[in-house]
């Protein structure tokens, strides 16, 4: 990103957060990383394994609260 | 202490959001939109022959009229065979397995078929509720058995394909534990129960795919009786 890190606060102030703003930055995100990853002429097994392990990754942070109780439970 | 082995189907929430929003719309961003080019990348070639595949194993025995189903029905397909896979990832939430999902597939589908069964062809419709060549005196008996069969197909349907992700999601994890706590105790056991905790995910994954497939596929015998 060409956004240096003190004119963060600056650069966020100036996005559009509204709903329509939000839908077409995940849109544009999208469209990168397809085709960085996976609209190329030999895509492997790595573009959708990315996004994968980011969900098992997202999943986790989710449930994180609900699964700190199992960590040294006596009886499962 | 039993309770800690059914939490893994009860979706948490974070922020107010509960994971089964993320899991009902992670099939949608698996699946790009074919391009109008010649050739397109590898995963959408993919995608493209088997739901066409697909598509013509189902639909191959099917009346025209049923031939406007299979949007639906393959569309129905790809969502439960990604929905049941990505279950199977570690940490993640099946929404297959909870009955109100199920049923609310189930339900709707099957109730249109009938209803377009009944609209359609009533006589034909109603005429699948004894068979051939039953004796008289079995006819009264066989109608109502009939019917009780009909009307438990959407319970069939739906129930089908929760208990048997559910069972399976439940097998995973109780092995699992036998296995984490044998190891300090008996390793010999432990990697027995190793092993068999591999066969188990295979198996998963088999009967993930299997019952998608076998969920559209009776949908699509339904709707060949009444169409």
């Amino acid at each position: 990103m060409d956004v240096k890190l003190n004119e963060l606060g600056a650069w966020l102030g100036g996005r559009d957060f509204t709903p329509n703003g939000i839908l077409s930055a995940i849109r544009r995100g999208h469209d990168r990383y397809y085709n960085k990853y996976i609209n190329v002429k030999k895509g492997g097994i790595g573009g959708v394994a990315m996004l994968l392990v980011g969900y098992v990754a997202i999943s986790y942070l989710w449930e994180y609260d609900h699964i700190k109780h199992d960590r040294w439970r006596k009886y499962h | 202490m039993m309770l800690s082995f059914f939490d893994q189907f009860m979706s948490p929430t974070y922020l107010g959001i509960p994971l089964i929003a993320l899991a009902l719309s992670l099939p949608w961003v698996l699946y790009p939109k074919p391009t109008p080019r010649w050739l397109n990348n590898r995963l959408i070639t993919l995608q493209g022959w088997f739901i066409n595949r697909f598509t013509q194993q189902i639909f191959q025995p099917l009346s025209l009229g049923g031939h406007k189903w299979a949007a639906l029905l393959a569309s129905l397909m790809l969502f439960l065979i990604t929905l049941n896979m990505l279950g199977l990832l570690p940490y993640t939430f099946t929404p297959t397995t909870q009955l109100s999902l199920n049923m609310a597939f189930a339900v709707p589908l099957w109730l249109a078929t009938v209803i377009i069964g009944m609209r359609n062809q009533p006589t034909h419709a109603l005429g699948h509720l004894l068979p051939e060549g039953t004796p008289t005196l079995l006819m009264p008996v066989l109608i109502i058995i009939e019917t009780i069969s009909l009307f438990i197909r959407p319970l069939a349907l739906g129930v089908r394909l929760t208990a048997n992700l559910t069972a399976g999601h439940l097998l995973i994890q109780l092995i699992a534990t036998a296995a984490f706590v044998l190891l300090p105790l008996m390793p010999t056991v432990a990697i027995l129960t190793a092993v068999l905790l591999f066969l188990l995910t295979l198996l998963e994954v088999a009967v993930a795919m299997i019952q998608a497939y076998v969920f559209v596929l009776l949908l699509s015998l339904y709707l060949q009786e009444n169409v």
